[in-house]
């Protein structure tokens, strides 16, 4: 097909989400366009080591690796035909929704009441270089952006060696390298288990796991998590790993502090009370590096900006709200994997696939439906855990840990003090007004990194009176000024 | 929480031009309480460049309205905060002067026509060559005609001028509640504006100030009367920080047409601007688009490809983002300033199109001039908000 010419259904995210619902969507005979800013097709979750690295068992570090490759080779098939054109290296920074030029041309394409059909144009920057960008347009959009790692502040969490529990994973899987010799893990959530068991298997030190959630608030779920043995089976195993190891792991504690000069070298550890409140003594452990991650936030920039109806999440995030097919409510857009719930690589396969199935059934309304009962069996039983762990893994109080300078925006170097008195003596209620007073979140990250903590901090300050609102971002990511003025490309034959 | 509050006067709008009405008010020995429904700078203001333009307004009532707001900015800025700041340096005020340029003769005739008709009117400018353009700003782009420089343009960072005026408002005694909402304007029996009612309770005043922008017609709604406030969209994009390459307020000539425009399709022309925290601002699309809220790329690339032709050097630095705001206008492009004589006790300061945070201290002194009953400085004629009825004048609903 010409380039010029519309895919059936454009896929952002190369994720699980993602390559799943392409790969089924080209199955039932769709035309799609796969669009990714990795190097392969996997999202975080199926990362792969840079194939230079001549990495031979990638899958030592990953679960369910079969099931990857299962997908993946159905997707090289489709690619293979020609039905799925997989776009690596791309970044979407806007998704644009224009009259179809073409009448008639649109069988199956979206008309509001009798309107013109309307497209979807996907702008995405192209390599590293980002030097041009290329349009690519399509009848349905499925928004399958993933998430990113959600971040807290904390005096010293600055320092050099004070990285990300999914950063440290990330580049475990990558470049195969440990991020230092004796790593504490910290914050909530079931991706410190696997990060602690990661790191332990590659030959680092862990000398503790920190995790602030109590583990008793699981028996409020256990219907949900006795569904899901899979997934307790999958825990036990990283639980198993560390126990192997002898690396301790502290429920209801948290790092309230890194120290070091140069670079951390101890953390202060606490333990909390129910609400996140610090209770306990604080004591010392030596460490060269801190890793350190509460949860994950959806990545919604586009979406919001087409008009997908968002909700709070139980752990504080945002998410889409969808119906059962996986659509958002706005015409011609579904979404799946954690910009709908964060809930892990299987829920998000499940669900690009339950997707893949509404946008047929949408676009050829002809074809017999035979939406299969496994993905709508497994989403059920995925969500129901997922909202337990999320339950489970709140996000702690921590804004009584910070000092004055803490800086909780890194980008601006915007500290706690300062977002204090924003709200206190200057009249900020939201996050966005704490932004435009203090210009915290508007740096490199947009952010990413500090919107949440100043959403809780805002809350805590207004005695919880602050409207939340998600964040805004009409730019998805950073476009140079040169590029963003050129007429758009399409994306090379 | 009172049920029941009494005060002189309740400024509905705690953006830039609630925030000067409430300083002004208060200064003049008027109590005060100021409420929105959101936070401070939440509506335009926040959503602004931080404009202090004279250089872009034709001899009219609107110029004389910027002049003297210019002298009152500066009186602003000049103020002490604290230990040995001044409040001009905490609100990022800049008197850095605008640069209008020409892309051709034709262009700069008709620009140096328009600034000799601002200069009979009080305002200072100098046409300069295209070899000055140069001198004035280094990494502008060679092929220019020439350009007018305007000394009295200048800067503020909206959001924080809004809020060191309520700041300053409130430690002269006003109250500013945040998060609440006007529902209602409370009249007495002679249809005389008593109050307003919020959903936290009744403030009684004797006086209403309508500075509730963009929702400006909605506000007079409540008060009964007519305003026909309609929101203009427009888009600016943000920078990377960068170090100082731009110096003053750029843009191209033709957006001086494009203020005065009727055309409801997009008219754009980029303003260029360096900022002290390092991003460049390039801005003002202006779209009649109603609320709608959704990136618009073709209005994004226009802009960039304006920023782009004025600085060649801009291309390679990233856009980190991009935001919209609403400005509020009425259908001559003139703010609604001053007592609506068809709802004694209500004034309106509102729809200052995107000239708000220029405009604001003046307003904020009419508006306290009006409310104390003395001698307005400027004749408030052109802003009678009352002048888009049809029938003739009256306490009509």
């Amino acid at each position: 097909m010409t380039t010029t010419d519309a895919y059936d259904l454009l896929v952002i995210g190369a994720g699980p989400a993602g390559f799943a619902a392409a790969t089924t969507a080209a199955d039932a005979g769709l035309t799609v366009a796969l669009i990714d800013a990795g190097h392969s097709a996997g999202g975080q979750f199926y990362r792969q080591p840079a194939p230079a690295l001549n990495a031979s068992r990638p899958k030592a570090l990953h679960h369910g690796w079969r099931t990857y490759e299962g997908w993946m080779r159905r997707l090289a098939a489709h690619v293979a035909s020609g039905s799925v054109r997989h776009l690596t290296n791309h970044q979407v920074w806007a998704v644009e929704r224009v009259p179809d030029a073409e009448p008639g041309g649109s069988d199956g394409g979206f008309a509001a009441s009798g309107d013109r059909a309307t497209l979807f144009v996907a702008h995405a920057l192209v390599g590293v270089e980002a030097a041009r960008s290329v349009a690519v347009r399509g009848r349905a959009l499925l928004l399958a952006t993933g998430a990113y790692e959600r971040q807290l502040p904390f005096p010293g969490w600055t320092l050099p060696g004070v990285v990300t529990a999914g950063g440290a994973q990330a580049q475990l899987k990558d470049s195969l390298v440990v991020p230092g010799q004796r790593v504490v893990v910290a914050g909530t959530g079931p991706l410190l288990l696997s990060v602690a068991a990661s790191l332990v298997q590659a030959g680092a030190a862990v000398p503790a796991v920190v995790e602030a959630a109590d583990p008793l608030r699981y028996a409020r779920h256990l219907p949900a998590l006795l569904r899901n043995p899979g997934k307790l089976v999958e825990g036990a195993g990283y639980a198993g790993t560390l126990l192997r190891y002898g690396v301790p792991v502290r429920t209801r504690h948290v790092v309230v502090a890194a120290l070091g000069t140069r670079r951390v070298e101890a953390v202060t550890v606490a333990k909390v009370d129910r609400s996140g409140r610090v209770v306990g003594p604080e004591r010392t452990v030596a460490c060269d590096t801190l890793a350190v991650g509460y949860g994950l936030d959806a990545q919604l920039d586009l979406a919001l900006e087409l008009g997908c109806p968002a909700g709070r999440e139980p752990d504080g995030g945002w998410a889409l709200e969808v119906d059962d097919g996986q659509w958002t409510g706005v015409e011609g857009v579904w979404a799946a994997g954690e910009t709908t719930g964060v809930g892990g690589a299987q829920l998000a396969l499940a669900e690009g696939e339950l997707a893949a199935w509404s946008v047929v059934a949408r676009l050829r309304p002809g074809l017999p439906r035979n939406v299969p009962a496994r993905p709508v069996r497994q989403r059920a039983r995925l969500r129901a855990f997922a909202s337990a762990l999320q339950g489970v893994h709140q996000v702690p109080r921590f804004a009584e840990q910070l000092r004055d300078d803490t800086d909780v925006c890194r980008c601006e170097e915007v500290p706690y003090a300062g977002i204090r008195d924003a709200v206190t003596d200057l009249g900020a209620t939201d996050p966005r007004s704490v932004k435009l007073l203090t210009r915290a979140g508007m740096g490199w990250c947009q952010g990413r990194m500090c919107g949440t903590a100043v959403q809780c901090i805002v809350s805590e300050l207004t005695a919880g009176r602050a409207k939340a609102v998600p964040p805004s971002r009409p730019l998805a990511c950073p476009v140079p000024l040169g590029v963003l003025a050129e007429q758009a490309g399409d994306p090379p034959g | 929480m009172t049920d029941s509050h009494l005060c002189d006067v309740v400024v509905v709008g705690a953006g830039m031009i609630g925030a000067a009405c409430a300083l002004y008010a208060a200064r003049a020995g008027l109590t005060v309480a100021v409420v929105d429904r959101g936070p401070v700078a939440g509506g335009t203001t926040g959503a602004g460049e931080g404009n202090l333009l004279v250089s872009d307004k034709e001899p009219g009532p609107e110029l004389d309205l910027a002049l003297l707001s210019a002298a009152l900015w500066e009186d602003l800025a000049a103020e002490g905060f604290g230990a040995g700041d001044r409040l001009g340096g905490v609100v990022e005020y800049e008197a850095k002067g605008g640069l209008v340029v020409a892309s051709d003769e034709r262009r700069l005739t008709a620009l140096a026509d328009f600034a000799a008709a601002q200069t009979a009117a009080g305002v200072r400018n100098r046409v300069v060559s295209a070899d000055e353009l140069t001198d004035l700003e280094p990494h502008l782009a060679k092929d220019l005609a020439g350009g007018v420089h305007y000394p009295q343009d200048a800067q503020v960072q909206p959001a924080l001028a809004a809020a060191h005026l309520l700041r300053l408002a409130r430690l002269t005694g006003a109250e500013v509640r945040l998060g609440e909402t006007v529902v209602g304007i409370d009249t007495d029996a002679a249809g005389r504006v008593t109050g307003v009612r919020t959903d936290r309770g009744r403030i009684k005043a004797f006086a209403v100030v309508n500075a509730a922008g963009t929702w400006g017609g909605a506000v007079a709604e409540l008060g009964g009367v007519h305003l026909p406030v309609l929101p203009r969209r427009g888009f600016v994009l943000v920078t990377a920080p960068l170090p100082p390459v731009i110096r003053h307020k750029v843009y191209a000539a033709d957006y001086v047409a494009d203020v005065a425009s009727d055309s409801a399709d997009l008219q754009s022309s980029a303003v260029v601007e360096g900022t002290p925290a390092g991003p460049v601002l390039i801005g003002a699309s202006r779209e009649r688009v109603g609320f709608d809220r959704t990136l618009s790329v073709p209005v994004v690339r226009r802009l960039a490809a304006q920023a782009v032709a004025l600085f060649p050097r801009l291309a390679t630095v990233p856009a980190m983002r991009a935001y919209r705001g609403f400005r509020p206008y009425l259908p001559d492009h003139l703010p609604a300033i001053g007592p609506d004589p068809r709802r004694p006790g209500l004034f309106h300061a509102c729809g200052h199109e995107g000239a708000g945070i220029g405009l604001a201290p003046a307003t904020g002194l009419l508006v306290a001039q009006t409310l104390t009953g003395a001698e307005p400085a400027q004749d408030l004629t052109p802003f009678r908000p009352d002048r888009f009825d049809d029938a003739t004048e009256g306490a009509g609903r």
